[in-house]
């Protein structure tokens, strides 16, 4: 098991540095102007020259994606219990839920600006709003396929509702929960990126749309390329997330 | 006089809607403590409907049904269940899952690990105590299951076609597995099955049920010797009562589920 990650591990690397290369002998091959599509060497070599400024922008944005993905999970598995516990909640809820989801996020992004300012707290907003709905739609589905034997198992057990939600329910429903909460965590960084596009002076958002402003394309490529890494850095904190929470399940990769 | 571990007086069982099947028709019997009833009948002749009645987890429409005197009103205590696909958690180990019943009777599970050891040694699955079920075997699993129903000493258990999911080799181990189990400890057991040959083997008594509606058509008692070999197959004792309930089925209306008796 570790020794496959090992392995996918590495061929990925391996993969990566061959598509850098072919990358840097097209681009000098073809004489491509920077502008458009700049060396990687130049892109790596922008990125260790100014290792400490971006440094402080990639926090910001991984600050901002990480509050935002949290805040989704806490309430998205909160608002998932209560649909699924309630009938009421989830006559009343679910239909105003699904019909919220539909919405593009991203169209609301100025107004939370309007609402909240230029600081943090709109890009956590947005990063919420679009990590949200992958969570509660996951555990919801996770809370409905309990099997039915286990929930007359429970029934016959007669132990308290406390004790089936979270010994059997939840427990039963925690696959379902993580697989929403990786797709959360992509969500959640595009979110911090569109809250920055929209109004920041900080984060790679901000990098990217002010580098683009003054044509530094290798500035552009130097935010894209950190933002790759933490999106891949991220999913695989979850993937590690996940085989530690659900140690009985099968080793998946995907 | 003493009180029947299970009583039923005219039990009626029918299905709400328009074409709301009538599921148990008139179930009347008495079930004394300690016996092995098996309950034998085609698919959907209500055996399995008589059972969760029994279980408390459905309701009757009419009739008087009591475990140990007192009349079902959702789940009673004591019972211990079986179902056919085992119900283990999966995220539990065998020794976990084993403790839940424990557990939501608020009871100390330190206090348990004994019994656990105990029913983990009678079935031979002391050395997966520590394994997730997902590691097992059919057939292990569902010892597991037993021993989950059995951990807290259910004067009664209850068992919907426990074996149904398993292979006929298994099935047969489990058969005498189960009758093992049950001599060391002579609770009353309900068994839900469709295999004749499986209820006469394991049953003091065999309940057979007809198809829509679910009938009680005869009470049999298997008077042969225990503990039962395997081989008590092939005996003539045995080829007469089977042939017994045979002809019962022979004589109802099975209508599409013909031959699904047997």
């Amino acid at each position: 098991m570790k020794m496959s990650h090992l392995k996918t591990g590495a061929a990925g690397t391996f993969s990566l540095i061959v598509v850098l290369v072919l990358w840097e002998i097209v681009c000098r091959m073809f004489a491509i102007r920077p502008i458009m599509l700049p060396l990687p060497s130049a892109i790596l070599a922008e990125l260790g020259a100014e290792a400490g400024w971006y440094f402080e922008q990639s926090l910001y944005t991984l600050f901002t994606t990480l509050a935002g993905f949290l805040i989704a999970v806490v309430a998205g598995v909160l608002i998932a219990v209560a649909l699924v516990g309630s009938r009421l909640f989830e006559r009343f809820l679910y239909p105003l839920i699904i019909g919220f989801n539909s919405v593009p996020k991203v169209a609301l992004a100025p107004l939370f600006v309007v609402w909240m300012g230029t600081g943090a707290e709109p890009k956590i907003a947005i990063a919420f709003l679009i990590a949200v709905f992958a969570v509660i739609v996951d555990t919801v589905h996770g809370l409905r396929s309990v099997p039915s034997d286990i929930i007359d198992l429970g029934r016959v057990l007669k132990g308290s509702s406390w004790d089936f939600f979270f010994k059997v329910k939840l427990p039963c429903a925690l696959p379902s929960v993580v697989a929403g909460m990786k797709v959360a965590m992509s969500l959640a960084l595009v979110g911090a990126i569109v809250g920055e596009f929209v109004s920041s002076q900080k984060g790679l958002g901000y990098i990217i749309m002010s580098a683009q402003g003054t044509f530094d394309t290798v500035r552009v490529f130097a935010a894209l390329f950190i933002l790759a890494f933490m999106g891949v850095v991220l999913y695989g904190l979850l993937a590690w997330v996940e085989r530690r929470a659900t140690p009985w399940r099968p080793v998946h990769d995907d | 006089m003493t009180v029947s571990a299970v009583s039923a007086r005219q039990v009626h069982k029918q299905y709400a809607g328009e074409r709301g099947v009538l599921a148990l028709d008139g179930i009347t019997i008495d079930i004394p403590a300690g016996q092995f009833v098996s309950i034998l009948g085609p698919s959907g002749c209500g055996k399995s409907t008589f059972l969760r009645c029994v279980a408390g987890l459905e309701d009757i429409t009419s009739g008087e049904l009591q475990v140990n005197g007192k009349p079902v009103s959702g789940p009673p205590d004591g019972i211990g269940m079986v179902f056919q696909r085992d119900a283990l958690l999966e995220w539990r180990t065998i020794r976990r899952n084993l403790l839940l019943p424990i557990e939501f009777a608020k009871k100390s599970p330190a206090q348990y690990q004994g019994k656990v050891d105990q029913l983990l040694d009678l079935t031979g699955l002391r050395d997966f105590a520590q394994s997730y079920p997902r590691e097992l075997s059919g057939g292990m699993r569902q010892r597991a299951a037993i021993c989950r129903a059995l951990v807290d000493d259910p004067g009664l258990l209850l068992m919907d076609e426990p074996f149904g999911a398993l292979d006929a080799f298994t099935r047969d181990q489990m058969n005498f597995e189960l009758q093992r189990i049950w001599s060391e400890i002579r609770n009353t057991v309900l068994f839900v099955t469709h295999g004749i040959s499986e209820a006469v083997f394991l049953g003091d008594i065999v309940m057979v049920l007809s198809p829509r509606p679910g009938r009680l058509v005869e009470v049999i008692q298997v008077d042969l010797p225990r503990p039962r070999p395997l081989s008590v197959r092939e005996t003539p004792e045995f080829g007469k009562i089977v042939s017994h309930i045979r002809s019962l089925f022979d004589n109802m209306d099975l209508g599409t589920e013909k031959g699904a008796g047997k």
